[in-house]
C-alpha cells in the first residue's frame, strides 16, 4: 500500500441530520487533515445524503479514516477513491467589469477558448461560468486575473464513481 | 392529569397518555429498566427533577457533589453490573461537568446515557442564561448524541440513546433536552428501539475468517493470547476460559480485560502493557502467533509499533471494524461479538498443552519475582510500600472484591497485585487516565452491588480531585471501603521525573490536608497507618466494617512502580528496575 500522499475523495452516505457534518469533520480535524474542498447533497436514495470531502492523505490513513466515520451511528457506508476512480467535475464563478469586455478584446478569446458560459452581463459587470476539473477552472482563473477579477469563487468536487456503490441493497440489508 | 386515550384502534392494547415531556423522560427511564441515576439538579432540568421526586419510589436519584462524579459514579455502575449507566444535569456548567466522564467513558466503551436540561429553544443561540453548545461540545467524545426541541420526540430518542449506548461495542449517548419540550405534553407511548438504518452494531462474522483463525491457531508452536474488556463486554468469560483451557494457550490481559478470569488461573500470565509483567511482554516479541480478543492495541500495551510482535501472525477478535489494522496490522479479522465467535471456535481448536513454552513464561515470572514482586510485597525498605496494602486486601477479601482506581502508581499497583476471583471487578479509568474517577466510581459500583465488597483505592493525587463525594457516600449509606495510598506526591509523575527529567520534581510534591478529618468530618469512620506493623489490623478493620470506611496508608515517597516500558521502547525492552 502507498505511503505517498494523494488526493483522496472521501465519499460518505448518511442519515440528513443536525450536527452530522460536525461529527465528521471532527474525524478530519483531530487527525490534522486539511480539507481541500467538501459538497454535501441528496444522493440518489430518497433521505438518505451525500457528503464528498476532497483530502490529501496517504493511503493508509485515508483507510482508517473511512473505519473512523463509517463507525458514526447515522453513517450509512463511507468510500474512498482516487481521481481516477471517479468521474469529477468542479465549477467556478468569475465576476469581471464589462467595460473589460470591450477595453481587453483578449478576454472574449479566452472565454471562446475556455469554453466558459457567461451568465450574465449588466453594465457594470459580466458573470463567467466555468465547469470541467479543477485544472481547467484555474487555468482560466490565471489567465483572467491579469485583467482584474472583482469575485472568484470555486465550487467543492462533485462525483460519481466508475464503479457502483450499491447503498440500496445496503441499505435493505440493514433492515432486514 | 394524565388521560387514558386509544390511539390506534386494530390494536387496543396500546395505550398512550398525555403527560409532560419531563414526566416521559422518567417513564423512559423506567422503561429501560433504570433503576439509579446520578446527577444534579439546576435550572434547566428542573421539570425532570420534579418528576424525579414523584417517581421516587421507582427510581433513586442519587445527588452527587460535582457533574462529573455524576458520570463516574454511573459509569462504575455499569462497569459493574453491565447495564446502561445514567447521568442527569443542568445545562451550561452542569452539562460541561459531564464531559470528563463523557469521554472516560466513550474511549472505555462504557454504556451510558446523559440527560442535560437546555433552555427554551427560542433562546437557543442567543448566549441565554446557562446556555451552551453541549451538542457540539460532546460530539467527539460520544458515541451519538442528539438534541430535542419537541416533547412528542422524546420516547423515541430516549429509546435510541439507549439502543445505542449498550448495543455493539458500548459508549456514552448524550440527550439535550430544551426546558420548553420538558414541559410541553405529549401522547406518550413507549417502544423499545431495537434497530437504526444506519447502525450496524455487530458486524457478521465471516465463517471463513474463523476457520483461518482456527488453522492459525492449532498450527501455532508458540502462540500468546492477549484479551481485553471485549471479553467482558459480551459476557464471554465461560467460553474464554475454555477456549484457552482447550488450546492450552497463555493468555494475558489489558488493565480493562482484567477479572475476566481469576489471576490464580495457571494460564494467565499477567497484564501487558507499560507496567504489566515481564513474562507476556518480553514473549511478545517470541510468540508465533498473537490472538487479540476485544482489545485494541493501546499504545500503552503496544510500545512502539515497529517492534511489537513483527515475528508473530496477528489474529485479531474485534466488533468494531475501525480497530482492525488500526494500530498492528493484522493476518485474520474475526469480526462480531466475542461470545458468539469464541463459541464458534470453540469446537474448531485441537486439545493442546504447549507446556515448553508455558515454561517460558513460569521462568520470566521467576525473574520478575526476584527483582521486583518479592520486594513490592516483601520489602526490607522502612517505608510501606503499596503492593503490601494490596496484599493485605487480598488477604481479607479472599480476591472477592471489587478494585475501584484511580491512576497513578496506585492503579498499576492495584492491577499487578489484586487478586480476582469474579469478572467485573477491576473498575479504573483506562483510555483516559483520569484522575478522580475512583471515588466516584466506587460509589457507583457499590450502590448497582450491594452484595458487593467495593474497594476504592486512589492516591493523594487523584482522590482531592473528586474528594468531595464523600458526601454522596455519607449521604446515600454507601458502605464504600475509601482507601488512599498517600506518598505526599503525584508519583507517577515524580517517578517520570525521576527517570526522564533528571529528579526535577516540577509541581509534583503535594502538601496534604489532614485526610482523617475530612473524612471524620463527614462522618465516615476513618483511620490513618504509618508503619507496616499496623497495616494488617487496620486494613482487617475496615474490610470488617459494615459502613464506609476511610484508610489513609502513608507509603515510601519516593516508590517506583516496575517492570516499565519506557515511552517510545519495545515491550521486549521492558526494564525491571
Amino acid at each position: 500500500m502507498s505511503s505517498e500522499k494523494k488526493l483522496y475523495t472521501v465519499s460518505i452516505y448518511s442519515e440528513n441530520n443536525i450536527g452530522l457534518l460536525n461529527r465528521i469533520s471532527a474525524i478530519f480535524q483531530r487527525r490534522h487533515i486539511n480539507i481541500e474542498s467538501l459538497n454535501i447533497s441528496p444522493s440518489e436514495i430518497e433521505g438518505v445524503s451525500k457528503f464528498i470531502f476532497v483530502v490529501n492523505m496517504t493511503e493508509d490513513n485515508v483507510k482508517k479514516i473511512i473505519g473512523q466515520i463509517e463507525k458514526q451511528v447515522e453513517v450509512i457506508k463511507a468510500y474512498y477513491h482516487d481521481l481516477d476512480e471517479i468521474i469529477y467535475q468542479i465549477s467556478g464563478l468569475f465576476k469581471i467589469k464589462s467595460e473589460l469586455l470591450f477595453e481587453e478584446p483578449q478576454i472574449q478569446n479566452i472565454i471562446k477558448e475556455s469554453y466558459a458560459r457567461i451568465v450574465t452581463v449588466n453594465k457594470d459587470f459580466f458573470v463567467l461560468e466555468k465547469s470541467g476539473r479543477k485544472e481547467e477552472v484555474v487555468a482560466l482563473y490565471d489567465k483572467l486575473s491579469a485583467f482584474g477579477i472583482m469575485q472568484y469563487t470555486r465550487s467543492g468536487l462533485i462525483s460519481v464513481t466508475k464503479e457502483e456503490m450499491k447503498i440500496s441493497t445496503l441499505l435493505e440489508t440493514y433492515n432486514n | 392529569m394524565a388521560t387514558q386515550t386509544i390511539t390506534n384502534k386494530e390494536t387496543l392494547t396500546k395505550v398512550t397518555e398525555t403527560i409532560s415531556g419531563s414526566e416521559a423522560i422518567v417513564r423512559c427511564l423506567i422503561e429501560e429498566g433504570t433503576e439509579i441515576i446520578y446527577g444534579y439538579p439546576g435550572g434547566a432540568i428542573m421539570p425532570v427533577y420534579d418528576e424525579l421526586f414523584k417517581y421516587q419510589d421507582k427510581i433513586h436519584h442519587v445527588l452527587s457533589r460535582h457533574e462529573q462524579g455524576a458520570t463516574h459514579s454511573a459509569q462504575g455502575y455499569a462497569r459493574i453490573s453491565g447495564k446502561v449507566g445514567v447521568a442527569i444535569a443542568t445545562s451550561g456548567p452542569g452539562a460541561t461537568n459531564l464531559i470528563t466522564g463523557i469521554a472516560d467513558a466513550q474511549i472505555d466503551s462504557t454504556p451510558m446515557v446523559c440527560i442535560t436540561g437546555q433552555v427554551f429553544s427560542h433562546l437557543l443561540g442567543s448566549d441565554a442564561f446557562q446556555e451552551t453548545d453541549i451538542v457540539g461540545i460532546s460530539t467527539p467524545v460520544t458515541k451519538w448524541n442528539c438534541q430535542v426541541t419537541k416533547a412528542e420526540d422524546i420516547p423515541a430518542v430516549m429509546a435510541k440513546a439507549f439502543f445505542i449506548a449498550k448495543s455493539g461495542r458500548p459508549g456514552p449517548v448524550l440527550v439535550d433536552v430544551t426546558k420548553d419540550a420538558q414541559l410541553e405534553k405529549l401522547d406518550f407511548s413507549y417502544e423499545k428501539c431495537t434497530k437504526v438504518r444506519s447502525y450496524n452494531p455487530i458486524p457478521k462474522t465471516d465463517l471463513a475468517s474463523l476457520e483461518a483463525a482456527a488453522r492459525l491457531i492449532n498450527s501455532a508452536k508458540k502462540p500468546l493470547i492477549v484479551w481485553g474488556q471485549g471479553v467482558i463486554l459480551s459476557q464471554a468469560e465461560e467460553v474464554f476460559k475454555s477456549v484457552i483451557e482447550k488450546s492450552g494457550i497463555p493468555a494475558a490481559w489489558t488493565i480493562l480485560g482484567a477479572s475476566a478470569i481469576p489471576t490464580s488461573h495457571p494460564l494467565n500470565v499477567g497484564m501487558v502493557g507499560m507496567h504489566g509483567n515481564y513474562a507476556p511482554n518480553k514473549l511478545t516479541n517470541e510468540c508465533d502467533v498473537l490472538i487479540a480478543i476485544g482489545m485494541r492495541f493501546d499504545d500503552r500495551v503496544t510500545g512502539t509499533l515497529s517492534t511489537y510482535a513483527k515475528q508473530a501472525k496477528v489474529i485479531h477478535f474485534e466488533i468494531d471494524p475501525a480497530e482492525i489494522d488500526k494500530n498492528v496490522k493484522t493476518d485474520v479479522a474475526v469480526l462480531g461479538d466475542a461470545k458468539a465467535n469464541l463459541d464458534s471456535l470453540l469446537p474448531l481448536l485441537n486439545e493442546n498443552t504447549h507446556a515448553d513454552w508455558c515454561n517460558k513464561f513460569t521462568e520470566l515470572y521467576n525473574i520478575e519475582y526476584d527483582k521486583v514482586i518479592k520486594h513490592d510485597l516483601y520489602p526490607s525498605t522502612k517505608g510501606i510500600r503499596m503492593a503490601e496494602v494490596l496484599k493485605e486486601i487480598n488477604i481479607q477479601s479472599k480476591g472477592n472484591a471489587a478494585i475501584v482506581t484511580d491512576v497513578g502508581q496506585h492503579q498499576m499497583i492495584a492491577c499487578r497485585y489484586a487478586e480476582f476471583n469474579k469478572t467485573k471487578s477491576n473498575i479504573t479509568s483506562g483510555g483516559l487516565g483520569t484522575m478522580g474517577f475512583g471515588l466516584p466510581a466506587a460509589i457507583g459500583a457499590k450502590m448497582a452491588a450491594p452484595e458487593r465488597e467495593v474497594v476504592s483505592i486512589s492516591g493523594d493525587g487523584g482522590y482531592q480531585m473528586t474528594i468531595q463525594e464523600l458526601g454522596t457516600i455519607f449521604q446515600q449509606k454507601a458502605a464504600v471501603k475509601v482507601v488512599v495510598l498517600n506518598n505526599d506526591f503525584l508519583g507517577m509523575v515524580r517517578q517520570w521525573q525521576e527517570l526522564f527529567f533528571d529528579k526535577r520534581y516540577a509541581s509534583t510534591e503535594m502538601i496534604n490536608p489532614n485526610f482523617v478529618a475530612i473524612a471524620e468530618g463527614y462522618y465516615i469512620k476513618a483511620k490513618k497507618v504509618t508503619k507496616r506493623e499496623e497495616l494488617a489490623d487496620a486494613v482487617a478493620e475496615m474490610m470488617a466494617s459494615k459502613e464506609a470506611y476511610f484508610l489513609e496508608v502513608c507509603v515510601e515517597k519516593e516508590g517506583n512502580v516496575f517492570p516499565m516500558i519506557p515511552t517510545g521502547a519495545s515491550v521486549s525492552d521492558i526494564r525491571l528496575e
